[in-house]
C-alpha cells in the first residue's frame, strides 16, 4: 500500500482566541459503571466525542480504558450510566447492536478472514445480493457489484492495492489494517472506533495508518482511537482522553501540553490542579 | 480508475495470489498422470464401460464427501460418515420390508435418521463446545451398535423398486450410465454453485477461516456450525440410498471404510484440514482419483492390500502439501 504523498490536508486550526461556538457531540457517555466481581473497571466514567475530530483514549494498564470502549462499542453492557448517540439516548446489548447504530469498530487483532478475498472480506456479513425474489431467497450474491464498490471504497481511502479479488493473506501487515479501517469507514454512519490500530505494524505502516485515519476523519466521520503509542496519539488526535481509575481524568489538547505532561496525569503523577487550564480541551 | 494513487508498485502477480486455482489444478494433474499412467499398463482401463464403472464405484463415497467437505471446510472433522449412512439404510430398508411403509415415506425416514444424526453432532460441537473429532468418534459408535441391534446383525433383501432407483441405466452410445451417477454430478454442482455464490455458502469459508473475524462480522457463527453438520446428516441418507441402489440390500456391516475414504477425497481435493480453503469440486475429483487407482491397479492384478497401502500414501502426500501451502500463507 502506497499512500498519496500529499500532506494532511486539515487547515491549520490557528483561530484560537476567537471562542468557537460548542461543537456538536456525536458521541457521549455519562456516569459509566462497570464491575467484574470486586474489580471496578469503570467507576462513573464521562467521555465525549465531537463531530469531524480525532479523539485519542489513552490511560494505564488497568484504568478502564478498554472497559470503556467496549462499553461504546456494545462489547459489554455497562452496570449503569448512559450512552448518548446524537443527543439521543441508546442501549447497545451487542457489537452487532452498535453497528446497526452506525458505529463501526476496527479490532486489534485484524479481524479480517486471510483466505477470502479483499472484496469478500469488506463485505463479510454484509454481502451485496442480486435483484429478483429467488436471488433473495437463496441469497445469492453479487460479486461483480461488491468487487466495483469495494474500488470504490479503497480508492476513496486512496488505498493503492491492484486487485480487490485477491486473498487478504497476500496483502502486508499495513495493507491487511487498511483492508480493515476502509471497511469501517463504508459502513460507518457516525462512528470509527479503532482499537490500537498501529500496535502490530513497523514504523513505515504505522505511519500509513495514520495517513488513513486522518483520511476517515477528513471524511466526515469522527474517529476514537486507543492507543499505547503516544508519539502516534500526539502526531494525530485532536484531542485526549485521559482515564485513569476508572474515570476520565483530564482531557487534553496536544497541541499546548507536552507528552511528559500527559504521562504524568495518566500515572497520578501530576493531578489536573496542577496543570496550566490552557492546555484542557 | 482515472485517479490512480500515485506511487503504486504494479509488482507482477504473486504464485500465492494464484493459489485458489492451484489448488484445484493439483488433484486435476494427478488425476490425469494417474489415467494417462493406468492407460498404459491396461488396455481395458481406457474404455467408455470402465470410465461409467469408475463413477458406480466412487459415487457413494463421492456423496457422503460433500458433507464431509462443508465439515473440514469449517475446520471440523466427521469420523461418524460411513456408519450414519448404514444405520439410515438399515431405517430405509427395514421401514419398508418389515413394516410395510410406503418405499419413498421409508427412504425420507432413513433420511430423517441422517439428517438427525448431523443434527446432534453440530449440537453437542456448538453446545458444549466439543472438539468434533471426539463427538463424531462418539456418534460414530452410536450409529454402530444402533444398525447392529436394530437389524440383529441381519442383512435386509427383497427391497422395493423404490430403493433401487439410482441403480437404474441408461445409454450414451455404447456406454451404460447408472442414474446414480448423475445425481451424483447435480449434487456436485449444486453444492458449488451454494458455496462459491450464495452468502450461506461464504460465511462458511468464513467461519473456517477465522472464527473470531466471522462472528465479530456479525455472522451467527454457532448456528452456521449447526446447520452444516445437519446438512452433511441429509447429504448421508441420500449416499445411503445410492448404495442400496448399487447392493439391492440393507448391510448392517456396511459403511466401516467410508470415514478415512471421505477424508482421503476431500484432502485430495486440495481442501485444507485447517478448514476455510478448498472447492467441493475438488473433492469429486478427489474421490475420482482414488477410484481411479484402485480400479487401474486391480486391472493390473495388483492385490487389494497394496491398493490400500498407496491411499495411505497418497492421503499423506496430500496432507503434507496442504502444510506446507498454510505455512506459505
Amino acid at each position: 500500500m502506497e499512500l498519496n504523498p500529499v500532506q494532511n490536508a486539515r487547515p491549520n486550526p490557528v483561530l484560537e482566541p476567537t471562542p468557537a461556538p460548542k461543537p456538536k457531540v456525536v458521541l457521549e457517555a455519562r456516569g459509566l459503571v462497570k464491575r467484574y466481581g470486586h474489580v471496578t473497571a469503570l467507576d462513573g466514567a464521562d467521555f465525549e466525542l465531537r463531530e469531524g475530530e480525532i479523539l485519542a483514549v489513552i490511560g494505564d494498564n488497568g484504568a478502564g480504558k478498554s472497559t470503556l470502549i467496549k462499553a461504546l462499542s456494545g462489547a459489554i453492557i455497562p452496570d449503569a450510566g448512559e450512552i448518548y448517540l446524537d443527543g439521543k439516548q441508546v442501549h447497545f446489548r451487542s457489537p452487532i447492536d452498535a453497528r446497526k447504530h452506525g458505529i463501526e469498530t476496527v479490532y486489534q487483532d485484524l479481524a479480517v478472514a486471510p483466505a477470502m478475498t479483499i472484496a469478500e472480506n469488506l463485505f463479510l456479513g454484509r454481502e451485496i445480493l442480486r435483484p429478483g425474489w429467488f436471488a433473495r431467497l437463496i441469497r445469492w450474491i453479487d460479486k461483480k457489484k461488491m468487487l466495483e464498490e469495494a474500488i470504490t471504497d479503497m480508492q476513496d481511502l486512496k488505498i493503492g492495492i491492484r486487485s480487490m479479488s485477491q486473498a487478504v493473506e497476500t496483502l502486508s501487515g499495513g495493507q491487511r489494517q487498511g483492508v480493515a479501517v476502509a471497511r469501517s469507514a463504508a459502513f460507518a454512519r457516525h462512528v470509527v472506533i479503532m482499537d490500537e490500530p498501529t500496535a502490530a505494524l513497523g514504523v513505515k505502516e504505522g505511519n500509513m495508518v495514520l495517513e488513513l485515519i486522518r483520511r476517515v476523519r477528513d471524511s466526515g466521520l469522527p474517529v476514537i482511537i486507543i492507543s499505547h503509542n503516544m508519539p502516534h496519539v500526539f502526531e494525530i488526535a485532536d484531542r485526549i482522553h485521559i482515564q485513569r481509575l476508572g474515570k476520565r481524568a483530564a482531557v487534553v489538547n496536544p497541541k499546548k501540553i507536552s507528552m511528559s505532561d500527559t504521562v504524568a496525569v495518566m500515572t497520578g503523577a501530576k493531578t489536573l490542579a496542577e496543570l496550566n487550564p490552557e492546555v484542557l480541551a | 480508475m482515472a485517479e490512480q494513487p500515485s506511487g503504486v508498485t504494479q509488482s507482477p502477480r504473486s504464485l500465492l495470489e494464484r493459489l485458489p486455482s492451484l489448488t484445484i489444478l493439483g488433484p486435476l494433474v494427478a488425476l490425469l498422470l494417474a489415467v494417462i499412467f493406468f492407460s498404459l499398463q491396461s488396455e481395458r482401463f481406457l474404455t467408455g464401460q470402465n470410465f461409467s464403472l469408475i463413477l458406480q464405484q466412487v459415487s457413494v463415497v463421492a456423496v457422503l464427501a460433500i458433507g464431509q467437505t462443508l465439515i473440514i471446510l469449517t475446520a471440523g472433522i466427521d469420523l461418524s460418515v460411513g456408519f450414519v449412512m448404514a444405520l439410515g439404510t438399515m431405517v430405509m430398508a427395514k421401514f419398508a420390508v418389515e413394516l410395510g411403509m410406503p418405499p419413498l415415506l421409508a427412504i425420507l425416514c432413513g433420511m430423517a435418521v441422517t439428517t438427525a444424526f448431523g443434527f446432534l453432532n453440530g449440537f453437542l460441537i456448538t453446545r458444549f463446545k466439543l472438539p468434533p473429532f471426539i463427538v463424531t468418534l462418539g456418534t460414530m459408535n452410536i450409529a454402530f451398535a444402533l444398525t447392529q441391534i436394530y437389524s440383529r446383525a441381519q442383512t435386509v433383501s427383497n427391497l422395493p423398486d423404490a430403493h433401487l432407483l439410482w441403480g437404474n441405466t441408461f445409454r450414451i452410445g455404447e456406454t451404460v450410465f447408472t442414474y446414480g451417477v448423475v445425481l451424483v454430478i447435480v449434487l456436485y454442482l449444486l453444492v458449488w454453485f451454494f458455496l462459491s455464490e450464495t452468502a450461506p455458502g461464504r460465511h462458511l469459508y468464513a467461519v473456517g477461516n477465522n472464527p473470531e473475524a466471522a462472528r465479530l462480522m456479525g455472522i451467527p457463527t454457532q448456528r452456521v456450525l449447526l446447520l452444516t453438520y445437519t446438512i452433511a446428516g441429509f447429504f448421508y441418507g441420500i449416499a445411503g440410498w445410492l448404495l442400496i441402489s448399487r447392493t439391492s440390500v440393507a448391510d448392517p456391516n456396511a459403511g466401516q471404510t467410508e470415514n478415512l475414504e471421505t477424508i482421503t477425497a476431500v484432502v485430495l481435493g486440495g481442501t485444507s484440514l485447517f478448514g476455510g480453503r478448498g472447492m467441493v469440486l475438488g473433492t469429486l475429483l478427489g474421490a475420482i482419483i482414488v477410484g481411479v487407482f484402485r480400479n487401474g491397479l486391480t486391472l493390473m492384478g495388483v492385490s487389494s492390500v497394496y491398493q490400500v497401502l498407496i491411499t495411505g500414501i497418497l492421503v499423506i502426500l496430500a496432507v503434507v502439501a496442504d502444510q506446507i501451502s498454510k505455512r506459505r500463507g
